[in-house]
């Protein structure tokens, strides 16, 4: 088994009125086939045995789906393996006595909850909005009553691979969320099922992203190459197409979400 | 004393659904929206539900301890969801799916929960692809399906290995499309902590804010459970890290009887721990069983590569024990034949804790091309995660722990033994009896939510009187104080352990004496073991940081506190039960080529047990609902 020792410059920050600090913390005999997150679990059972707080991260899966690990590692959501989470990130990328830096995802719609912890319910706000097909349980007819081309179904299904993590947000400059919007259109838009409210969705999800204060797309493309499921920038490109045919129709974004969260 | 009523409908089974449904009162529309209704859970039962009663016009709260609901552990489920729809025309039917589950459950179901959940199963597959979900399609547009373990039609449907991803996500719009309506209240990073009673209904929760920590009081009219299962009792399953039974458990202790503890499934395909330091394991589909070789070197301790190991020293076992079924036999079979092997000495690896799955044949017969094709995404995590390249040197697999058949014991309507707590998903005792098949799961999930509980509830609901309330009550302020004062209790400790510790440490002990074979001597020497490691914990744990941020050290260990209690209830059941059937292989109960062995005329029954207070020893009492077999004949499984 190869072991190697790292330096960790990782942000610490009590809160989201706290300014924060990187602390530097040394990681030894550290197994090249650990995970990521398995060597921030080594560093954290160190502090509690002196009684620290442990720095705070959010993971839960850990297998690269559920869209809960975060982390801009060296600069890079997500450390520097391209299609891949923190947590599906392994040790063996890294070298015997790297200096690493840790820090959570920065974005103004993302704010810090505690050390890497950050708030993403903007999403979710985003997905109360529009991302969704209006079908009551119950209602629906029998499931082979539409055939969807195989092509079409395929491409839905790569733009719904999306896990809502945000590395996207985190890596852009602009801090902007058009790359996960763009796929969830794209995922509904590509279906017959999601015609109906095509437009309407594009409204009202765009303006809720603009409201949750993510900055504008410049189209640099960096979302693309820093996602974990490698969402292609196309839907973008389809998105923003859609979003002008909607307002060309001048309607006003019929706000599909009034209640509070 | 409990009265355990299964509430099962009675008349044919084919009808009892349908005359249930009829038969059960309706809440008048107008009605609807005074009564709130609390969701724990977000998977795919609580969702699914969620969205469900409001549509119908319910007021919801719902809760769930991730940042979003969208990332409850359902999301990670690969494989597929069963449903009788028969496209293929292969002969499927919804009395085929049911007499699959209940055998494949190794007879240890309620024909009449099984029977409905076949019935609804294909109403599952229409709501979702109405929602959007991207099943995968054939060339002609139409859905595609595949075959999985305990079937010989094709029923399950799929989205390549995001089956449970993109379910979820069709579950979690049309949640969040009533959440954006006002019509469901939503509580992201919220625990559920306790159960409220009040005049002996469930009519609320306590919870912590994961973010704030303050103890907060919720009220309503009825309580539905959908958080999960709980095999991270063994520390190391296939299960999401924030998965845990701390819910399940505190309404356990508030009266829910829980069924069937000791029913444990143990997945034969995972990514075997590397070392000690292992956080959780992965899972690599079942389908692979179709096209890869499951073999250990002949000789003991052999150290050589596999390359180096000529096929005629190779012993692959599924094959030769099992000469029609070879390395397609059912989940409980083929876990338990890996683990012989290695507690033979022929494992293999760096930890000797492995066996090989081997491509090596099918990539000659059909080309890597095709192999990547159907299995290219499980090939790259796998090579992720292990650094070896599968195409090139066979996996190492070894079973793991996967999947929790045994939860709280609900009747029929879906209720347990609290009225007004119901118990959705992988938290009930469910359906799967003994040992669950693939894609099966998902399929309960979506049921319970989606066309179960939004007619069982309705009835309960118009059946009672419910006398208007709020968190100011007497029991909600009780029910704080008690949680709090356990939070302080684990704060207060400043022992020298890590909760992750002590929790590998209660892992191990359950994997070695109530993992894949138990005997009497090792459950009455682990429960004993765990009851010894439950007191050091109380006495020894270091929980830093304190109960008013955010603090996850707090939050593992509060829920190892239960998962302490309830290793020791698994392996009581586990005793109790003494034969072998399903996942629940009990070495003195085997059939001379080591088969499960059940006994039907003593144990054909639910264990369902009842929590008796610490001031009393046992701490549990076990009642029993009698199995009755009307429309499946009783019969020894066989996969030779
Ligand atoms: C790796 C893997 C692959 C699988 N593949 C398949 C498959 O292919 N087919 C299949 O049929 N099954 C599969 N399964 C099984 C299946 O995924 C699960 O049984 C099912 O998804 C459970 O759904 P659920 O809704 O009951 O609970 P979960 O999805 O576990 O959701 C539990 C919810 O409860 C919440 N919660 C828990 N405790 C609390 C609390 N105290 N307070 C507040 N909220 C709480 C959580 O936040 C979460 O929202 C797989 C399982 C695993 C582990
Ligand atoms: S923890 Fe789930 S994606 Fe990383």
């Amino acid at each position: 088994m190869k072991t190697i020792n790292l330096k960790l410059k990782i942000w610490r920050q009590s809160g989201p009125e706290d300014k924060g600090h990187f602390m530097d913390f040394n990681a030894t005999n550290i197994s090249t086939d650990m995970s990521f997150l398995e060597m921030l679990d080594v560093v954290n059972s160190d502090l509690i045995k002196q009684n620290k707080e442990p720095i705070e991260f959010d993971h839960d899966c850990r297998e690269g789906i559920c869209g809960t690990c975060s982390l801009v590692i060296n600069g890079s959501a997500h450390g520097p393996e391209l299609g891949t989470t923190t947590c599906q990130l392994h040790m063996r990328k890294f070298n015997d006595n790297d200096t690493v830096y840790i820090e959570p995802f920065r974005a103004k719609a993302f704010p810090v909850i505690k050390d890497l912890v950050v708030d993403r319910s903007a999403f979710d706000r985003i997905i109360a909005a529009g991302g969704f097909i209006s079908v009551n349980t119950g209602s629906a007819q029998d499931a082979n009553a539409i055939p969807v081309a195989k092509e079409k179904a395929d491409l839905s299904f790569a733009a719904a691979t999306c896990i809502g993590c945000g590395a996207c947000v985190a890596s852009c400059k602009n801090a902007s969320a058009s790359l996960f919007v763009a796929a969830k259109m794209a995922h509904l838009n590509l279906l017959p099922q999601g015609q109906p409210e095509k437009e309407n969705r594009a409204l009202a999800m765009v303006a809720q992203m603009d409201q949750e204060g993510f900055g504008s797309c410049t189209n640099t493309g960096v979302c693309s190459a820093a996602c974990p499921k490698e969402i292609s920038l196309e839907t973008i490109a389809q998105m923003n197409r859609t979003f002008l045919q909607a307002s060309l129709g001048n309607r006003p974004p019929t706000k599909l979400s009034e209640g509070g969260f | 004393m409990v009265k355990l009523d299964s509430k099962v409908p009675s008349g044919n089974i084919q009808d009892k659904w349908e005359r249930h449904k009829f038969e059960m009162k309706l809440v008048n529309p107008a009605n609807k929206r005074k009564h709130t209704v609390l969701v724990v859970g977000t998977g795919l039962a609580g969702a699914s539900a969620a969205a469900s009663l409001a549509e119908l016009g319910y007021k919801v709260k719902v809760f769930c301890i991730q940042d979003s609901p969208r990332r409850a552990h359902s999301i990670a489920a690969q494989g597929g969801i069963n449903a009788a729809k028969n496209y293929p025309n292969d002969g499927d039917s919804v009395w085929r799916l049911f007499y699959d589950t209940v055998k494949g459950g190794d007879f240890r179901a309620r024909e009449a929960n099984v029977y409905r959940l076949a019935q609804v199963s294909v109403n599952i597959i229409d709501q979702c692809v109405a929602q959007g979900v991207p099943f995968a399609r054939e060339y002609g547009g139409l859905l595609d399906n595949r075959s999985f373990g305990g079937a010989q039609v094709s029923r399950t449907f799929y989205a390549r290995g995001q089956t449970g991803q993109q379910l979820l996500l069709g579950a979690y719009q049309a949640l969040m499309r009533q959440v954006g309506k006002g019509a469901v209240q939503l509580f992201s990073r919220r625990e559920m902590l306790d159960l409220v009673l009040v005049d002996g209904k469930a009519r609320g929760i306590t919870a912590r804010n994961l973010v704030s920590g303050e103890i907060e009081s919720y009220s309503g009219d009825a309580v539905l459970l959908a958080t999960g299962g709980y095999g991270n009792v063994y520390y190391l399953s296939t299960n999401a890290k924030n998965s845990n039974v701390t819910a399940s458990w505190r309404c356990h202790k508030k009266g829910a009887l829980f069924g069937n503890p000791c029913f444990t499934q143990i997945h034969p395909t995972c990514i075997p721990r590397s070392g000690d330091y292992q956080s959780k394991l992965t899972l690599m589909s079942e389908s692979l069983r179709n096209d890869g070789r499951v073999w250990v070197p002949k000789a003991k301790d052999d150290k050589r590569h596999p390359a180096e190991i000529p096929e005629s020293e190779r012993d692959f076992y599924l094959e030769r024990i099992y000469p029609s079924f070879g390395n397609l036999v059912p989940r409980d079979v083929a876990s338990r034949q890996a683990k012989f092997r290695v507690d033979e000495g022929r494992g293999v690896g760096h930890t000797a804790e492995a066996v090989y799955l081997d491509f090596g044949d099918a990539i000659k017969r059909l080309g890597q091309e095709a192999i990547s094709e159907k299995y290219g995404n499980l090939f790259q995590m796998y090579e992720k995660i292990t650094g070896e390249n599968p195409y090139k040197q066979p996996m190492r697999i070894f079973p793991a722990v996967h999947y929790t058949m045994g939860g709280l014991w609900v009747d029929y309507n879906l209720m347990s033994s609290i009225p007004g707590l119901h118990v959705l998903g992988e938290a009930n005792f469910s359906d799967h009896g003994a040992n669950r098949l693939g894609a099966s799961a998902l399929m309960q999930g979506l049921a319970d939510g989606y066309f179960i509980i939004p007619y069982t509830l309705g009835n309960y609901l118009s059946s009672n009187k419910f006398e208007s309330l709020n968190e100011t009550h007497p029991a909600f302020i009780e029910s704080k104080k008690q949680v709090s004062q356990k939070l302080m209790q684990l704060l207060s400790v400043k022992g020298k352990r890590t909760s992750d510790e002590i929790h590998r440490q209660l892992g191990q002990l359950m994997w070695e004496y109530v993992g894949m074979s138990r005997t009497k001597q090792g459950l009455q020497k682990v429960a004993k073991d765990i009851a010894g490691l439950r007191e050091e914990f109380w006495k020894n744990v270091c929980v830093p940081g304190d109960a008013n941020f955010k603090n996850s050290s707090l939050e593992h260990a509060c829920r190892l506190a239960d998962f302490l209690e309830l290793g020791e209830l698994m392996a009581r059941d586990g005793l109790e039960r003494e034969e072998s059937c399903g996942g629940h292989f009990r070495e003195e109960f085997q059939t001379a080529d080591n088969e499960a062995l059940r006994n039907d005329e003593k144990f054909c029954h639910v264990s369902a047990w009842e929590y008796k207070g610490v001031e009393n020893s046992p701490l549990w009492q076990m009642h029993q609902e009698p199995l009755i077999f009307e429309n499946v004949k009783l019969s020894q499984r066989s996969y030779k």
